[in-house]
């Protein structure tokens, strides 16, 4: 119709027939149907292995939140304790000697059933015993209770991980055992609770022993370091890139440059970590310190990128109303654009920690890999990360920490939802709606 | 806004020759200013506040005015009219040096405000803006609160001294904006929750605070409807007495109502200017007349 309008010349379109029109429209709606059945079924497959993933996850890791106390009364005999080495007292086998009475059984001469007792039982009992002699020394002589762990594999029984249908000798508890730990369940001596330990203790090579607390420390003082480096720098880059710096070749290079180092292989970043850090300034391997600094390499990008897209997005009538009234370009950026555009900023830079957060690769370079039984005290002590946490747990024979692998990783991800929850929050709060 | 250009009241048979006009050609000359006939416009040399010689611009290779000369009166309103991409708001940009925003932009030729040449390496375009305040096409009052919004400029030129002078100032440019009495009971609500006519006012009021001398109007009321219009072209007839104020618009009727000069652009040239009630009855260039008869723009 415009065409033949503008062009009078033009001879008119012929309108096609009344049928054509029908089947043509038909082929559109349906083509448009179709379209909306394939974006359903894309969302519905991604919803299904989200659903799988953390499914698979949340079952395998539940179990480790349960664990099985034990409560034994322990009689502390004075002709095992050595008052003057209260340190090479083998207390392992006074708390065994306290069971086999519970159980009702006889050590032989070469001790095999205090051995297999032992085997049951956490070598948390001992310590206890020898913090407790070592704070009042009249306990010798007497009957305390000690409560503490059953071991891994005692507690994977009473899961039903280790079952007594398995060949004997394919399991690690034999039906001795078996019977013994039923015993103490029915009566009593046994009970299931909440596994807090998995919250306030640091790696151990005894899994019942295991937690995440120093993982999650050392996560949370690497993401200060990260923070801290990677949000103001990345901030002030962005703003200078994209409101003050001229445009000509040299920013063209660096933009590019900047979206081509978003996606770089973190491991690189790790081995420049490694090289620069490292070998040349020297911070101390495997520490906060460096993990952050690595890290904040990392997010750098994301962050200049986040930043610029939403000062990008700051209206340009608000640059020049500032302007209009005589703001220089810093007052514009800084009094106007700069906190329009926080919610955004806020968000990426939340958005790309928690991406730090995740990260392994760039860390194992930088020799966090290492076995550290407690929370790192400073920045520059050693210290492990959740994701490395999972990495150390998933590469352990034993199988009880296979458990705990799945359930850190359950830890990590809750600490991801909590920031990104921070992110959406914050961005409400920054976000003005006029 | 339905009344037609031509009907306004016109001094009949004032048709001047035109070596008299202060149009492009004449205006080549800053004697020839003063040739202007007193009592018709009341405009003399000395009541010149912008003077604009050989202004030519360019973004990037493309040049987007070609040798611009005009002398703006003070105290009135002059009206810049003329088809979308005239270049008539590239030249309103570059009295208080916007242009110096866009990377690309090349500004030629002198402006002069006062003797002053604006783009004079002495000359702060931060400072510069605060003696020549603009309006925007658009209303765009900063998302915070109205109060804030008029006390931005007096604070971060140090206009005020204390809470009680800063709020005095906000008080005074309201009133003269015309908006005191919508907002005195809301001044703490956000500036944005205006209608965009009381936005329209509430910017003025914002570039008035300042007290600047001379104020920039880039198509102010095309966003706005009828009413509001009106509102700003009263305010506009009103802020004249105080301030130079230059004017874009797309409406005839609107440069007709509001303006006492006329300069009529077209692909970037200065076709003619003059005193408005002879531009509307007497175009001394064909272009002009097609253009305000409709003909084409």
């Amino acid at each position: 119709m415009t065409d033949a309008v503008l062009n009078p010349g033009a001879p008119a379109p012929k309108a096609a027939p009344l049928s054509a029109r029908e089947a043509l429209l038909k082929k559109r709606h349906r083509s448009e149907m179709w379209f909306r059945v394939q974006g359903i079924a894309a969302i519905v497959i991604a919803m299904i292995f989200l659903v799988v993933l953390v499914g698979r996850i949340v079952v395998q890791g539940y179990s480790t939140f349960e664990t099985h106390t034990l409560t034994v009364p322990v009689y502390i005999n004075p002709e095992r304790v050595d008052v003057t080495a209260l340190e090479g007292v083998n207390y392992d086998y006074i708390v065994a000697e306290a069971l086999m009475k519970k159980l009702g059984v006889q050590d032989d001469d070469l001790g095999t059933t205090s051995a297999k007792i032992m085997d049951l039982t956490s070598r948390d009992f001992g310590f206890q015993l020898l913090n407790k002699l070592k704070a009042d020394k009249s306990l010798i002589g007497k009957t305390v209770d000690v409560t503490g762990s059953v071991k891994a594999d005692a507690d994977l029984y009473y899961k039903g991980e280790i079952k007594r249908s398995t060949a004997e000798v394919d399991r690690k508890l034999d039906n001795q055992q078996l019977d013994w730990l039923d015993k103490l369940r029915t009566d009593g001596t046994v009970k299931a609770g909440f596994n807090t330990k998995f919250f306030s203790n640091s790696d151990s090579t005894e899994p019942e022993q295991a937690g995440v607390w120093g993982a999650v420390v050392g996560s949370a003082m690497m993401l200060v370091i990260t923070a801290l480096i990677a949000i103001p720098v990345g901030v002030l880059a962005a703003v200078y890139l994209e409101e003050f710096a001229p445009k000509n070749r040299w920013t063209d290079i660096i933009e590019v440059n900047i979206n081509n180092l978003a996606a770089v292989p973190s491991i690189v970043y790790g081995l420049l970590g490694l090289a620069l850090f490292i070998n040349w300034l020297h911070v101390p391997r495997g520490s906060p310190l460096v993990g952050g600094l690595v890290l904040a390499l990392m997010a750098l990008p994301t962050v200049i990128i986040a930043t610029r897209s939403s000062l990008k997005a700051v209206p340009p009538s608000i640059r020049e109303a500032a302007l209009g009234v005589g703001a220089s370009k810093a007052q514009t950026v800084f009094h106007h654009v700069l906190p329009l555009a926080m919610p955004g900023v806020m968000t990426g830079a939340i958005l790309s920690l928690a991406h730090a957060l995740g990260e392994t690769a760039p860390l194992l370079m930088i020799g966090m890999v290492a076995f550290v039984p407690g929370a790192p005290e400073s920045f520059t002590s050693s210290a492990t990360v959740l994701p490395v946490q999972v990495f150390i747990w998933e590469n352990a024979s034993e199988r009880a920490f296979h458990e705990r692998t799945a359930a850190a990783i359950i830890v990590l991800l809750v600490f991801m939802i909590v920031m990104n929850a921070a992110a959406v929050i914050l961005r409400r709060r920054f976000e003005r709606r006029w | 806004m339905t009344r037609n250009p031509l009907a306004f009241p016109l001094s009949k048979g004032h048709a001047m020759p035109t070596e008299n006009r202060d149009d492009t050609i004449a205006a080549h000359a800053p004697t020839l200013a003063s040739a202007i006939p007193a009592g018709h416009g009341h405009v003399t040399t000395s009541e010149f506040k912008i003077r604009a010689r050989d202004v030519n611009v360019f973004y990037g290779e493309k040049q987007a005015l070609f040798d611009v000369s005009l002398d703006v009166p003070a105290k009135s309103v002059t009206a810049f009219i003329g088809p979308s991409g005239c270049g008539k708001s590239t030249f309103l940009r570059c009295i208080n040096r916007m242009n110096d925003t866009i990377p690309s932009a090349r500004v030629q030729g002198s402006i002069e405000i006062d003797g002053a040449d604006v783009n004079a390496k002495s000359v702060d375009p931060v400072v510069l803006r605060s003696r020549v305040g603009m309006v925007f096409q658009k209303p765009n009052p900063f998302p915070k609160t109205i109060f804030e919004n008029v006390a931005y400029g007096p604070k971060i030129h140090g206009l005020a001294t204390g809470k009680a002078e800063l709020e005095a100032i906000v008080e005074a440019s309201l009133k003269k904006a015309g908006l005191w009495n919508e907002v005195a009971d809301r001044l703490h609500q956000a500036g944005t929750g205006l209608s965009g006519g009381q936005q329209q006012r509430l910017v003025i009021a914002r570039a008035i605070a300042v007290s600047p001398e001379v104020i920039l109007m880039d198509e102010p009321c095309s966003a706005l409807d009828p009413i509001a219009t009106a509102k700003i072209e009263e305010l506009i007839d009103e802020l004249r007495n105080q301030f130079c104020i230059v004017i874009v618009t797309h409406s005839m009727a609107q440069a007709a109502r509001v303006s006492q000069k006329t300069a009529f652009f077209h692909l970037g040239k200065l076709v003619e200017s003059g005193p408005t009630e002879e531009m509307f009855t007497n175009p001394r260039d064909t272009r002009t007349q097609d253009y305000i008869t409709g003909r084409f723009g």
